[in-house]
């Protein structure tokens, strides 16, 4: 960066040393290492209560179920067990909710990325009959919605309710996405295009041969913020599923949070009964401990390929902020 | 996010579609039929958009009647202009509504008056030198960016209930005996429902300003600098000032966005206690609406929450384009 013009902020002291070494306008006064300081220590800070919460569930889930009730774990796993793993996945419906999640995520993502892809790209075509056209009419709907109970009666209407599809179709054109890959299909020389056609591809050719494989950079943006949207989804479950075999991991979760004192009761039945299989104290389940393995459940995969595609979605921020 | 170059896109879209291609060789008629037979390739998707953004217009009528989904529409007597008088001629729909109002534009107006912290964010991290160190802060700091709403209620549920976490921090070092309601509370809730959407988006929010802090033209810092400019100058007459169109545009937005702060939030953290000051308009729709099933009295009310919302965006826009010279749709 430019004013990138100091080192690290531990070389505190011995203000005559950094005087004789460095030019004259890189000598950074009292004041700015002090602010060095409080800086670091603020976003250190920061980073802390932002990932401790997560760091607390897994320990918790892992932790003696009877010291992790009273909120007594707190840096480290006390009392190492698995046992809140096994039980959690017998627990009725959460497998198939996990199912339906991974379903309507890998789904819904191949399918809003494709679309995205496709009307992206369409929408650069000048020569399309009513592109400007179609291109508003698409994105204006950022801007506007009739409301919930009207998109409801439609989506009723068309059937879509207690159907697993309810949570794909809905997602497929999503304006904001389209007009990133436009952004970036017009950053691309055109002469790919041109050359193309002149070997007599037809715009379905061009697009599947020449230009979707080049995109992968805003592609793989464009999957990351769909497949964290469909896997965060909750609301769509809460309002068009009542049929217990579409719940998703999400609405699970949240009937867990809320139903505490039931949950025990689904546990020892899921040990089938058996008061000996969960008789010591240690193990056995409360509803805590149930909730917060679930949810560990539920937070894993994001914890673990978050970081992988990070630099991905920072790097597709960085297409569309910096070039607008 | 990427909000600003999709609305500078929007704006500009129009100028390019009249250039380059008019002076095509290709006779007239196989220019046009190969451009409605591109047209036709995307007619699945552009029914997909008015299935699902434009038809649901038309529910609007419900709200002249009192729809029963028994008996659907014809079955349904027509009652004008009922529902609409209901919410304003009964003192408690009135003192209810009015309530919904408060809440939702507390909401917003704390979002927005708080609107500047991804800014100081940006700035801020970006005066941090170590690599490795900005790195690991802007990966912790967007994760809960990441995690749905429940899971950030089941956080808060862990660490604040009777039994969790502060609580039984704070009955061990003695300073309370009994264990603090903080999510069975009626009180500080707009404030708590503020704490957690910063927590949930502050990092992730300070992204696009990292991004256009990177977009700077570093000869404006080596000038600034010549002139003898100190870090926090820098700072002060560089950075902020070159972050303004950026933070303007998206202020607006929020603006535009008044009324609609989501339901999810508010719904998952709501509860007996708490519902008079956590129920924002969108919530108070789904509540009326799927809970209570008076499905007309929802849709009106949903119907002038669009109507406002649409008037608020125009508004804006207008303002926009007189103050800056561009529109932001």
């Amino acid at each position: 960066m430019a004013i990138a013009t100091d080192a690290a902020p531990h070389t505190d002291a011995r203000p005559h040393r950094a005087k004789s070494e460095r030019p004259v306008h890189l000598k950074r006064t009292a004041g700015e290492k002090t602010f060095s300081v409080i800086n670091y220590a603020v976003f250190a800070l920061f980073a802390l209560i932002c990932a401790y919460p997560f760091y607390y569930l897994i320990i918790n889930s892992i932790s003696a179920n009877d010291i992790s009730a009273l909120g007594d774990v707190r840096f480290f796993p006390v009392g190492f067990h698995l046992s809140n793993y096994a039980q959690v996945f017998q627990l009725q419906g959460l497998t198939l909710a996990t199912a339906v999640s991974v379903a309507r995520t890998v789904l819904g993502t191949v399918g809003t990325v494709l679309a995205s892809a496709f009307l992206g790209f369409m929408f650069t075509q000048e020569r399309m009959w009513g592109r400007a056209f179609w291109y508003r009419f698409t994105v204006i709907t950022m801007y506007f919605s009739a409301g919930l109970i009207p998109v409801f009666l439609i989506i009723k209407g068309l059937g879509l309710t207690n159907n697993f599809w309810v949570y794909v179709i809905p997602f497929l054109v999503q304006p904001f996405n389209i007009i990133l890959v436009k952004t970036f299909v017009e950053s691309m020389p055109r002469s790919m295009q041109e050359a193309a056609e002149m070997d007599g591809a037809n715009i379905l050719q061009v697009f599947f041969r020449v230009y979707l494989p080049n995109m992968t950079p805003i592609l793989a943006t464009v999957a990351i913020f769909s497949a964290v949207a469909q896997w965060n989804m909750f609301q769509d479950t809460l309002i068009y599923i009542t049929d217990q075999s579409l719940y998703t991991l999400q609405y699970l979760l949240y009937m867990f949070i809320n139903q505490a004192n039931s949950l025990a009761t689904a546990a020892q039945n899921a040990a089938g009964g058996n008061l000996s299989a969960i008789a010591s104290s240690a193990t056995s389940q409360t509803p805590t401990s149930i909730q917060m393995t679930v949810a560990v459940v539920v937070v894993l995969p994001i914890i673990f390929i978050y970081p992988l595609f990070q630099r991905f979605f920072v790097k597709g921020i960085m297409l569309g902020a910096v070039k607008g | 996010m990427t909000t600003q170059a999709v609305l500078q896109e929007v704006a500009s879209s129009e100028r390019v579609i009249t250039s380059r291609r008019k002076r095509r060789r290709d006779p007239s008629r196989s220019r046009s039929k190969k451009s409605f037979t591109m047209f036709l390739c995307i007619v699945p998707f552009v029914v997909l958009v008015f299935v699902f953004s434009y038809l649901p217009l038309y529910g609007w009528i419900f709200s002249l009647y009192d729809y029963q989904p028994a008996l659907g529409l014809k079955g349904s007597q027509f009652v004008g202009l009922q529902w609409f008088q209901m919410l304003v001629s009964s003192p408690t729909q009135m003192a209810q509504i009015g309530q919904v109002l408060i809440n939702t534009l507390a909401m917003s107006f704390l979002g927005i008056a708080t609107s500047f912290l991804p800014i100081v964010f940006a700035v801020f991290l970006n005066e941090v030198k170590s690599g490795w160190f900005r790195n690991v802060v802007q990966t912790l700091t967007t994760l809960p960016n990441f995690i749905s709403w429940v899971l950030v209620y089941m956080i808060a549920f862990s660490m604040f209930s009777s039994s969790g976490l502060v609580n039984s921090v704070l009955t061990d070092s003695g300073l309370i005996t009994t264990p603090i309601k903080f999510l069975d509370s009626d009180s500080h809730v707009w404030l708590t429902m503020l704490l957690w959407s910063l927590w949930k988006g502050l990092g992730w929010g300070a992204i696009i300003y990292l991004a256009a802090i990177t977009g700077i033209d570093p000869a404006l810092y080596e000038s600034a600098k010549i002139d003898g400019a100190g870090r926090f100058q820098l700072m002060r007459y560089i950075t902020i000032p070159q972050l303004m169109p950026t933070y303007v545009v998206l202020l607006m937005l929020s603006v535009a966005n008044l009324l609609n702060n989501g339901m999810d939030q508010y719904y998952v953290f709501h509860n007996a206690f708490n519902m008079q000051h956590i129920q924002v308009l969108d919530l108070y729709v789904y509540m009326v609406g799927l809970t209570g099933n008076n499905l007309s009295l929802a849709t009106a009310i949903g119907m002038l929450k669009s109507v406002i919302s649409v008037i608020l965006l125009i508004t804006v826009n207008l303002i926009a384009k007189r103050v800056r010279g561009t529109s932001i749709i």
